[in-house]
């Protein structure tokens, strides 16, 4: 008997489980959100898990989306089921591919979770923009609207594909159910072989490149046939939405579940439709059942098959009745006539309806049953009567995630009803700009009032969500209840908010939206009450449980007016626990989940009390069980102390508090800081209109400065009596929160008291003061400052020139020292000794406040760049974790100096960002060329003094480049509003004059993976452009999945057993250029050395790359230590120090430069401080074992071959490569650099 | 022909030189080494159930660290089928081992809490160890637990042990405790098989340049066995249970004093680190040599020839002989003793 289990899991764990079961190869590449499918794939296939022919699938991580679609090429041609997972840009780049698979008739379903593609700005959240630029591919595109159907459709999918030999792309919508947890029926093993035909899947196989049965593909075509051959496939397509048909009605006959072509929902009478597809078609459908039960005559239509689209189905599918059609497109197409699916409706009608002849409606067929029309030679002649041409309009809605609710449904039928209706419209937005949108009445709701409906306030850090995903699974599988889990975060990746929306009752839960109004609020986090209304969301009545440092005597005195009025006016049922006290007794630290999790289920009343307990517990051995009995036992004692310490609180008559909400922004921000970044910083951001943002997606810089997140405990507090000044605090800031200045003793007349400084520790510059200040409410509390600094007491040693101290009682003395200390004036760059780690600390950052993890490894090498060049940097930054901390709204760090000059910063893509900026150099070069030429074409108008100081600036050094801004200046002034057009033309490009130092950040992923070709094409342009690369070694902004950067032994995603090949020398591949100035460099290691590498780099005339140790949360162990890890990294030879100057090379020494000792350590001594290589060794011993050998023996290899490198007798001056930079300046360059290296040898102990 | 056998935790075994504790015990292959070696018996290295305890605690900690809070990633690594956190690996030890050696195999356990020992204890006896060694190492650092409540502490843990398992239990002790000779009684009233005299503990040291303490622990030296020797003197002339000395067993001299003091076994740790596992075969020709020139027929007949019950002079052990060494200190000249320079 084939019986089907409840399970409660996402969207996209749904599409792998099926995907997994009838593929045999897996081809995938990680992008959100479908990064979960592959790494799904990736788990079951590395634990053994079959298919449904007994074998395990076989799942390959690729370079890019574009190899991960080429793959599948290949091995749909030599005959495997095959399938791939994406989104967004992913989808884009396999689109080349996607021609090929469909022109070749090749069945295949690739899953997508769609999302929406980078335009003004990237977005990681769910739309229908990718599927829709694939339309013009050939594949199918078969649309699922819920989990439910995510696993249903898939089979589908699969089994349509097989029949038709059209590829499909089967879509749901990112995030909102490729993330949404929800209750649903499991297929099972036998559904799947029921569903899928063995003799098509041998047919497919029989159509594959066999060398015993050989064929060609892929032939070039000539003007005679191609056209011709493109024609052969229409039978195909024609056939194709009745196969589709088919395996529906064939698996409504295995499941009861019956799915058509175009589901219908509504009145058999209606007048007014909206036809849509995806999620929405759930929000569409409560709203068409409220609307119904008033009587009024509506429909929807839920769009599964897209393409190819069963026009006559579709105009079948409409009732008779309809007489105005609002068709939703989740995309939007700048330009067109209108977006896809309104076209493809007018179309259809157009085409197939008749219109104005009397036939009765009983001749229809009935919608909503199997009567319906399969293909469409199936319909009756008569069926696409109506008395008119209904009028159709066509709206846009939920870009990127933008809620769509039952509300907007509503607002659009009653649009429906107007005489004049608008079309183009956009609902869910407000378009003061032009005047598009539909007004939505927020009063109107469909929330279930039967169903419990919960929102939980959470940190990322406390474990809300974990705990909520794990009640809703209790919930789903261990009661009749229906159940859904969906989940919001911010953008930040420390001190990150989170809220949890979860629903569950005894009626089947359609809600694609988030909760409107909660019977349940829980705020796990006492100070979000200072800045956020977590009780908006309250329905009368409703629970209010606050974790809260204060008893149920004492809390009500500290919350903020607000919150009081809102609990007196809703009659709110108010509970208090102090979670951080209960979890902190029973060993879990700031881990409050197990804590808040028993709590909710004492009072939402889910399951009863006891039940609810060993439910719990029993979750709790499941999730914990495997890492060992003390933290299953710790998070029992969690659960059992939880309830002993909730308590109810007495709420008084009335409101007392005089405690107000904070703003988010202070009110001498900017305009724009106020006006828009503001509201998005209150979680206000949907509110904004149209008109308030960029047209073109630019933004000022110098913003993160005004978002104080305040999520500090402790902070760094200096002892200037201990301090020696050498600046390293300051240098690993991750969050530029620890700033130095030195100044003239009369500027600090009139400091706050509490400000502290000491005698200047610089020769010469002894009567001066010096100043360590930290940024209170900026500071995340990582503890790099204090682990690095080296001074300590002499009475005390534990006492440092830096110790942490907590952050509440120094917060406004603090907040006063720091704005006291940003009024000082910057000290003179001029003055300053650039190679000398003290000094840089002088430099201001021009990077600041960056929402990175806290003690985030890549972000001082950032800081590092904008305090040496920012003022004239030009950054292309690849997407990955550098590009969302680096350019996320609301607030971005790049900002400028006291002239206004900072980094100016793009991010393009994640695969192009070397051409993008080899592109910048060029452009900038052209722009310099032409500036000189114009300079000397004007040369006597201009004076030929100045001229000549304009073209022959030595800019090598910070005075010099002072001098060029000077002399342009100058030039700008006398060309003042000069009328001669090549005149104005040089006043506008006077600026390019000053050099402009262009950078590619990035981070493994790119470089070594999905950006090599082009970083390699850029190494070989000889263009004067520097390259970071942020090397964490995994694919740290997607989860941690394996790149061409992880090392052997190591765990990551798809590398489950432990990475089995080397990792890729980037370096060494890059120096067999021969031109490419090549650094490796540790901060931790070497602050000195790293220093001197950008300089180098910089002042290098062609391609420069710095890699760049950086630990990551994605290393596994606490952040504290990664520059003690970064220093045993070097230690045990593993990331060796050196530098290779080609400029060394011409000057006729040896340009590669070894600058860290021989091994003093083992491999182990550095890998086994590291989760990712312990858990090997927890779990497959043995293999990690050889593991170890294999990957310390790579660094004696490799160290040896450097060694060997490093110690070759200096050359004959040969020159500079023809393609290389211009010998003077290089030379110059490799002058300045120490041969040997010693200096930095002696700096690494 | 000499009869090196003695007789150890209810076993006989073929020679007193046991292979004491240590990281060496990990490898199988040096298992056997030391069977062929001549040990008589091997002690595993330590289960150690705080390292357990910190194990599962930085696993749960950073496969936690960063999950569910960021749209992008719910988590950062793969979640695999099991982590071995727990004693599996060293049961399959204990077992493998068993195997292996004919030679007895003591397992070696370093608790935390009375649950942690009585359990994992009761695991080893399953794994078919042949007798457990309590490795107990307490460092009293409270300013509020006495030595009597530290001694009680030891004989519960001692009994709930003994209680729990039927295979003999040694205890192995530091030297730090008021009175060893009535803590070696009570444990031996609560069901001791024996005492393995004295771990050493690690001391940490000073780095003068980053002015951090460093914990670490240098391998002992034959000056160390004298502390051994002279408990093990005083205990074997009046208790029944078994004596071992561990600790500065380095040479075949080094052993003979051991027996002759009145271990049943001399345990050795530090010697085979230092010289490698061979060692044991010269530390046991050293043994015969001295056995052969002073005309020993067997081990049994050496143990406790020189113990506080055996020796001329008993109050060698005893106070009398501190101050004959000092006296003797005062006439070399070594002024430290008595203020003069």
């Amino acid at each position: 008997m084939n019986i089907r289990a409840q399970i409660t899991v996402d969207g996209n764990e749904a599409a792998a489980y099926v995907a997994h079961q009838v593929n045999e190869v897996i081809a995938i590449y990680p992008i959100t959100p479908s990064s979960p499918m592959g790494e799904w794939a990736d788990q079951w296939s590395s634990t053994g898990q079959p298919n449904i022919w007994g074998s395990v699938p076989s799942v390959i991580e690729m370079q890019s989306e574009g190899g991960a679609a080429g793959a599948v090429h290949g091995a749909l041609q030599a005959g495997t089921l095959t399938t791939t997972f994406t989104s967004s840009q992913g989808l884009l780049l396999m689109i080349p591919n996607m021609y090929k698979i469909a022109g070749e008739l090749t069945p295949t379903v690739f899953h997508i979770a769609a999302r929406a593609i980078a335009g003004q700005g990237l977005s990681i959240f769910g739309d229908h923009q990718d599927v829709m630029a694939v339309r013009a591919t050939g594949f199918a595109l078969l649309a699922s609207h819920s989990v439910q159907a995510v696993m249903d459709m898939a089979l589908i999918a699969q089994a349509a594909a097989l029949e038709s030999r059209i590829p499909f792309g089967h879509f749901f919508d990112g995030f909102r159910t490729s993330h949404e947890v929800a209750k649903i029926e499991q297929l099972t093993t036998d559904d799947m072989r029921a569903m899928i035909d063995d003799e098509l899947v041998r047919a497919h196989r029989a159509r594959s490149l066999n060398p015993d049965q050989p064929v060609l593909r892929g032939t070039a075509q000539n003007p005679d046939v191609y056209f011709q051959a493109r024609e052969t496939v229409n039978k195909f397509y024609d056939d194709c939405p009745a196969i589709v048909q088919g395996a529906m009605n064939r698996f409504a006959a295995l499941t009861g579940r019956q799915y058509r072509l175009f589901d219908y929902f509504g009145a058999d009478d209606a007048e007014r439709v909206i036809v849509l597809m995806g999620s929405s078609a759930l929000a569409a459908e409560e709203c068409v059942e409220a609307l119904a039960a008033r009587g009024e005559k509506v429909g929807v239509v839920n769009v599964h098959l897209f393409r190819p689209f069963a026009a006559k189905v579709f105009v079948d599918t409409l009732p008779r009745t309809v007489k105005s059609i609002a068709v939703l497109d989740r995309t939007k197409e700048p330009g067109s006539a209108g977006e896809p699916l309104y076209m493809d409706v007018i179309s259809a009608l157009v085409e197939t309806g008749t219109f104005g002849a009397h036939r009765p409606p009983s001749a229809a067929p009935k919608r909503g049953t199997s009567e319906q029309s399969a293909a469409p030679e199936a319909s009756p002649l008569c069926a696409s009567y109506f008395e008119s041409m209904p009028r159709v309009i066509g709206g846009r809605y939920g870009l990127a995630s933008k809620e769509f609710t039952p509300a907007m449904v509503a607002a659009v039928f009653a649009e429906l009803e107007k005489t004049e209706p608008r079309n183009h419209f956009v609902v869910g937005i407000n378009d003061d700009l032009t005047h598009r949108s539909l007004d939505v009445d927020p009063a109107f709701t469909t929330e279930d009032p039967e169903a419990v409906r919960a929102v939980f306030y959470g940190l990322g850090a406390d474990g809300t969500v974990g705990a909520n995903k794990n009640s809703i699974k209790i919930i789903g599988e261990d009661t009749d209840n229906y159940a859904q889990g969906y989940f919001v975060y911010d953008s930040k990746k420390s001190g990150a908010m989170t809220i949890s929306h979860l629903r569950f009752g005894r009626k089947p839960i359609r809600a694609s939206y988030l909760i409107q109004q909660a019977s349940f609020v829980a705020c796990h986090q006492f100070s979000f009450l200072e800045r956020v209304d977590v009780l908006h969301l309250a329905e009368p009545g409703a629970v209010f449980l606050l974790n809260s440092p204060f008893g149920p005597a004492e809390v009500w005195e500290h919350l903020p007016r607000a919150a009081q009025e809102q609990i007196i006016a809703k009659k709110l049922r108010f509970y208090v626990i102090d979670g951080y006290r209960v979890a902190k007794e029973n060993g879990m630290g700031g881990r409050i989940n197990t804590v808040m999790q028993t709590c909710f289920f004492a009072l939402s009343g889910a399951l009863p009390r006891e039940e609810a307990i060993a439910a719990i517990k029993q979750a709790i051995a499941k999730t914990y069980g495997k890492r060992g009995d003390a933290i299953v036992q710790k998070n029992y004692a969690a659960v059992d102390q939880a309830l002993a310490n909730l308590h109810p609180v007495e709420v008084p008559a009335y409101a007392t508090s005089e405690i107000e909400r904070q703003p988010f922004a202070p009110p001498e921000a900017p305009e724009f800081v106020q006006r828009v970044l503001a509201p998005m910083m209150a979680g206000e951001g949907d509110s904004l209109p149209v008109s308030a943002l960029p047209i073109d997606g630019t933004y000022p810089t110098g913003t993160a400065r005004w978002e104080k997140r305040n999520l500090a405990q402790d902070i760094p507090v200096w002892e200037e009596e201990i301090c020696i000044q050498c600046g390293k605090c300051v240098m690993v800031c991750p969050h530029a929160v620890i700033r130095a200045k030195v100044c003239a003793p009369e500027l600090l007349a009139g400091a706050p008291p509490a400000l502290k400084s000491s005698a200047a520790r610089w020769k010469d510059r002894e009567h001066l003061r010096y100043l360590l200040q930290v940024a209170p409410e900026d500071c995340t509390s990582c503890g790099l400052c204090v682990q690095v600094c080296p001074a300590k007491s002499k009475t005390e040693v534990k006492k440092k020139a830096i110790n942490m101290a907590p952050q509440a009682p120094l917060r406004e003395q603090e907040r006063e020292n720091w704005d006291f200390f940003l009024d000082l004036p910057e000290f003179d760059r001029q003055a300053l000794a650039l190679h000398n780690v003290k000094d840089i600390q002088l430099l201001q950052p021009l990077f600041e406040f960056p929402g990175a993890c806290a003690g985030c490894g890549e972000t001082p090498y950032i800081k590092l760049l904008t305090q040496l060049f920012g003022d004239r940097a030009v950054i292309a930054n690849a997407t990955g974790c550098s590009s969302i901390y680096g350019g996320n709204l609301p607030t971005t760090p790049y900002t400028v100096n006291r002239d206004g000059r900072g980094p100016a910063w793009s991010n393009s893509l994640f695969e192009d960002n070397a051409e993008f900026g080899l592109g910048m150099r060029v452009s900038l070069d052209k722009q310099a060329e032409y500036a000189r030429e114009l300079v000397r074409r004007f040369s006597a108008q201009i004076g030929d003094e100045l001229a000549r100081s304009l073209l022959n600036a030595d800019q090598s050094t910070e005075a010099g480049i002072e001098a060029q801004r000077r002399w342009v200046a100058d030039l700008q002034w006398k060309l003042g509003s000069e009328p001669d057009p090549e005149l104005r033309d040089l006043k506008a490009l006077a600026g390019a004059l000053v050099a402009k130092s262009v950078w590619m950040v990035g981070g493994d992923g790119w470089a070594y993976d999905i950006g090599y070709g082009g970083l390699d094409h850029v190494f070989a342009s000889g263009r004067n452009v520097n390259v970071l690369v942020l090397d964490t070694e995994v694919y740290s902004n997607t989860g941690g999945q394996m790149s061409k950067s992880t090392p052997r032994a190591a765990v990551a995603k798809f590398a489950a057993a432990g990475k089995h090949a080397a990792k890729k020398d980037l370096a060494m591949m890059a120096m067999t250029y021969g031109t490419v100035y090549v650094a490796h460099v540790a901060l931790g290691a070497n602050d000195t050395h790293t220093l001197k590498s950008f300089l180098e780099a910089e002042a290098y005339p062609g391609p420069s790359m710095i890699i760049a140790y950086s630990h990551c949360i994605a290393h596994g162990y606490d952040l504290v230590h990664g520059l003690e890890q970064q220093k045993a990294a070097v230690q045990t030879a593993y990331w060796p120090l050196f530098r290779y100057n080609p400029a060394l090379a011409a000057a006729g020494r040896n340009p590669f430069q070894l600058d860290s000792r021989p091994a003093s350590l083992p491999l182990e001594k550095y890998v086994y401080n590291e989760g990712r290589y312990t858990m090997l060794a927890q779990s497959a011993p043995e293999a990690a074992a050889l593991l170890l050998t294999e990957a310390q023996q790579d660094v004696v290899t490799r160290w040896k071959l450097y060694e060997h490198w490093a110690n070759m007798p200096d050359p004959a001056p040969i020159g500079p490569p023809s393609n290389g930079p211009e010998p003077i300046s290089a030379l110059k360059s490799a002058l300045n650099s120490p041969a040997d290296g010693a200096q930095f040898q002696g700096a690494q102990k | 022909m000499i009869d090196l056998s003695t007789y150890y935790l209810g076993r006989k075994l073929a020679s007193p030189l046991v292979a004491s504790s240590s990281p060496l015990c990990k490898d199988l292959a040096n298992l056997r080494k030391m069977e062929e070696a001549g040990a008589g018996a091997v002690v595993l290295h330590s289960l150690f159930e705080e390292q357990i305890l910190l194990e599962s605690e930085s696993l749960d900690r950073f496969l936690n660290a960063g999950t569910d809070s960021y749209p992008e990633s719910a988590s950062y690594f793969p979640d695999l089928a099991t982590y071995d956190i727990g004693p599996r690996a060293y049961l399959e030890h204990i077992r493998a081992a068993k195997k292996a050696l004919k030679i007895p195999v003591i397992a070696s356990l370093n608790g935390a809490t009375l649950g942690g020992w009585v359990r994992y204890a009761g695991q080893m006896e399953d794994a078919g160890a042949d007798a457990l060694e309590l490795n107990i190492y307490f460092l009293p650092a409270s300013f509020d637990i006495s030595g009597a409540q530290i001694e009680d502490d030891y004989c519960e843990l001692m009994h709930a042990v003994k209680s729990h398992v039927r295979i003999p239990v040694a205890v192995k002790l530091g030297p730090f405790f008021t009175s060893v000779p009535h803590l070696a009684c009570r444990l031996e009233r609560e069901g001791a098989g024996a005492l393995v005299l004295f771990n050493r503990f690690y001391q940490p040291d000073f780095d003068l340049e980053t002015l951090e303490a460093t914990p670490n622990l240098k391998l002992s030296t034959s000056d160390e066995l004298r502390l051994r020797l002279h408990a093990v003197a005083l205990l074997s002339s009046r208790l029944e249970l078994d004596l071992a000395i561990t600790g500065g067993v380095h040479t075949g001299d080094d052993a003979v004093k051991g027996i002759l003091a009145g271990a049943h076994v001399v345990m050795l740790t530090s010697a085979l680190l230092k010289h490698g596992i061979p060692h044991l075969r010269e530390v046991m020709t050293g043994l015969v040599r001295w056995m052969e020139q002073h005309e020993y027929d067997s081990v049994s007949q050496m143990r406790g020839a020189m113990n506080a019950g055996a020796v001329a002079e008993p109050e060698v052990f005893q106070r009398a002989n501190y101050l004959k060494v000092l006296g003797s200190y005062d006439l070399r000249g070594a002024g430290a003793f008595t203020g003069r320079s």
